[in-house]
Formats: structure tokens, C-alpha cells, sequence
């Protein structure tokens, strides 16, 4: 019941400091609604949803799951998942934005950024498809799919970009999940990347980010 | 006998920063010096260029020599200047000067610190302001060929950004975009916090 309310009262401020703020990006000149907003994504996350390796890694939204988008930017408001940056931006969408932000990037499909190192590809291969039974480790196809374009709250993995997938694996439980007892899909990661070695994990996300 | 004094500088410098050898001899850095100064610390419209990455520098080189880049001041001196520039000198170049040590400028207004800090780190997202800190780094140390910001001058920031929003080095992907949702007392701000940043 407690735990509804907070929902609710969460909520209703998202849509307040929606509603009073929405008025300052055309205040300033800038364009209206979703279209500018689509542009503010694309600013940090590519022209095409691609990423950009800048200081940080920003991940590919091409293709991505409208389920898992969405899923995380609430995470980011509820802190159950660390960012600033990003906490900051998920408290500006309103709902019917960010619906149609997630379609919109779900339909993007340009090619893969690549820049990842190539040597231990066919390793990453593996793993993805078979897991490391002697570690403990489910294939990731699993979940993921054969493919790596993931379903519903599960996300697509193919053309993720090389420094975010190692930084995801290898700070999983430092970034994500950070709800205490809360309900948070993402603890079921927590095992599998415990059990991977950095060598395995650059593997993976080696084979992620040339897969199309 | 002032430049003769700057020249001696300027060997001090690059003797200290262990620079390549090949650019020490060869590379004529003196052109550099007249705008940008002895110690590469820049100058009015000429940045300081010491300490910058070295990606950068290479990159910016080319697009003078290619007027990609086309700003008021790199119109009048950077595109003569790099008119006849090689790709090998243009590394060399970007070799040399990014192996200098870097002073901040620390020349903006302190009283806006903070709200730049907000800004570099946070953004606006009510605004559609990207915050720099993803690319730039919290240091504003850059990456790649994303150019280091942390201590440049607050009148070179400042000339860039408004620049942008009046069209110039449109190629510059995401400037453009991210200078075009700024207002002028964010690009104060802004500025005045890169200067003191290090």
C-alpha cells in the first residue's frame, strides 16, 4: 500500500515538474515537445541511436527494447539505478513522451559502431551462446535471445558499444539494483557477472559490439 | 630583445616537456608563438594549445587547411597558416604542443562558478542543455579527439559557443546542436566555471 502511494505521489511530481518546465525550452527559443526531445537524446546517444564514446560510453538506444527503456529511466528517478546525468533527464519525460521516445529509438537501426578489439571475438561467441558451465555462467542467449535483441524487459545486447558493456558487466553491482528490497530485474545479473573474469568480459562485449 | 626573450622561452619549454625530438628541430613552433604565445598558454582569440590532446590538435589542423572549420579568427589566421600544412606536420604539431604543460586561465567570473558547475555537470534538462561533463570529463580533461576544456580561457569558450549558435564550424557534431539550446547567461556561466576548472 506504502509502496503504491510513493508510486503514485512520484508520479504526480513527474507530471508537475513536467507541466512547469515544459514551457522553458520554447522559452528559449528551442522547438517544442517530443521532436526536441527526440534531438536531446541524439545529442549524447548518436544522429541514429548509434552511441558516442566520449568521456563516457553512451549507450546504443538503436533497437532497444521499449520496455527496458523505459524500466531503466525509471530506475534512474527511483535511484535504484546511479547516474546522475541521467536521473536528471528522466525527471523532464512525461509519460506520453517517453512512449514515444521508446518506439521511436525501437525502430532505429543503423549499423553497429564497432571499435572494439577483435582478437577474442570467437571467445565472446561462445560464451554468449553456450555460457561457462565450469563457472557458473548461463548462456546469454538465454535471456537475451539468439539474436542479442533482447524482449521486453530484457535488453538488446547486439551493437552495444565496447566500453559500456565492460563497464556494465565488471560495476554491475555498484551501479545497478540499488532499490534494498525492492524488486529490481536486474539482480539477476548480479551472479553472472560475479563469476565472469575481465578477460571473459571484454570477450563478450567484444562479440556485442560488432554484432548486427 | 622581447623576441628574443620569447624564443628562449620557448626552447626552455619544449626542452622541459620532452616533446619529440624531430618536432624540436624541425617543427617551426615560433609561427605558433606570435598568437598563441611562448608557452602555447594562448592569447586573446588564440586558445591555449598547450596540453591539449593531441587527436584533437591533429584533427582541428586539417579542418583549418580544409575551412571546415571557419570561425572569424580561423578564417583570418589559421587558414593561411595551415594552407600548406602536411599531415605528417599536423601530427607533429599535435605531438608537440600536446605535451606541454597547461596552465588554467582562471579569467572568468567567480561569482558564476557554481551555477556553471551545475550546468557542465547536469545540464538543463528542462531546456534540452546536454550536460558537457559525458564528453568533456570531470576534469573537463577531454577524450579522443574530444578537445580538453579544463582551464581554457573564458573568452575563447565563450566566442566558441555563441559562435556555434551563429552557424560557424557547423561540422563540429554535437556543438551545434548542444550551443543552439544554450542562453547567454548559461554560456557565461559555462564559461567562467571551464576557466577555472583543472
Amino acid at each position: 500500500m506504502k509502496v503504491v502511494g510513493l508510486g503514485l505521489a512520484l508520479q504526480a511530481a513527474v507530471l508537475a515538474l513536467a507541466t512547469t518546465t515544459a514551457g522553458l525550452a520554447e522559452e528559449r527559443g528551442g522547438r517544442p515537445g517530443f521532436e526536441a526531445k527526440v534531438e536531446y537524446c541524439k545529442t549524447c546517444h548518436g544522429l541514429s541511436g548509434e552511441g558516442y564514446r566520449g568521456y563516457y560510453a553512451m549507450p546504443r538506444l538503436a533497437g532497444q527494447q521499449p520496455k527496458y527503456i523505459e524500466n531503466q529511466l525509471r530506475a534512474f528517478i527511483e535511484r535504484r539505478r546511479v547516474n546522475p546525468v541521467m536521473f536528471n533527464v528522466a525527471h523532464v519525460l512525461t509519460p506520453t513522451t517517453l512512449a514515444a521516445l521508446t518506439t521511436h529509438f525501437h525502430e532505429l537501426n543503423p549499423p553497429p559502431l564497432g571499435a572494439a578489439p577483435r582478437e577474442n571475438i570467437g571467445l565472446g561467441r561462445t560464451i554468449f551462446e553456450q555460457g561457462l558451465p565450469e563457472s557458473n555462467v548461463a548462456a546469454c542467449s538465454a535471456c537475451h535471445g539468439p539474436d542479442a535483441k533482447g524482449h521486453e524487459e530484457i535488453p538488446r545486447l547486439a551493437g552495444q558499444l565496447y566500453p559500456y558493456t565492460v563497464k556494465s558487466l565488471t560495476y554491475w553491482s555498484k551501479e545497478r539494483g540499488q532499490g534494498g528490497q525492492r524488486d529490481d530485474t536486474s539482480a539477476i545479473m548480479v551472479v553472472t557477472t560475479h563469476n565472469l573474469t575481465p578477460a571473459q568480459i571484454s570477450a563478450i562485449a567484444s562479440y556485442l559490439a560488432y554484432l548486427r | 630583445m622581447k623576441r628574443k626573450r620569447a624564443a628562449l622561452t620557448l626552447l626552455a619549454v619544449a626542452a622541459l616537456a620532452e616533446a619529440p625530438a624531430l618536432a624540436q628541430e624541425q617543427l617551426p613552433v615560433r609561427n605558433c608563438a606570435w598568437c598563441h604565445g611562448p608557452s602555447a598558454q594562448g592569447s586573446g582569440a588564440a586558445p591555449r594549445i598547450a596540453g591539449q590532446r593531441a587527436s584533437y590538435i591533429e584533427k582541428e589542423l586539417l579542418e583549418f587547411r580544409e575551412h571546415a572549420r571557419d570561425n572569424p579568427a580561423s578564417k583570418q589566421y589559421m587558414w593561411g597558416a595551415t594552407a600548406r600544412l602536411s599531415p605528417q606536420a599536423a601530427h607533429d604539431f599535435a605531438q608537440y604542443y600536446s605535451a606541454l604543460p597547461a596552465q588554467p586561465a582562471e579569467d572568468g567570473d567567480g561569482s558564476l562558478v557554481e551555477s556553471g558547475k551545475l550546468i557542465y555537470e547536469q545540464g538543463v534538462p528542462d531546456a534540452n542543455v546536454v550536460s558537457c561533463i559525458v564528453c568533456h570529463g570531470p576534469r573537463g580533461e577531454g577524450f579522443d579527439a574530444i578537445p580538453r576544456l579544463g582551464g581554457m580561457s573564458y573568452a575563447y569558450i565563450k566566442g566558441r559557443l555563441e559562435q556555434w549558435t551563429k552557424g560557424y564550424d557547423a561540422s563540429a557534431h554535437p556543438m551545434p546542436i548542444v550551443s543552439s539550446k544554450l542562453s547567454a547567461a548559461d554560456i557565461e556561466a559555462l564559461a567562467s566555471y571551464v576557466s577555472f576548472l583543472k
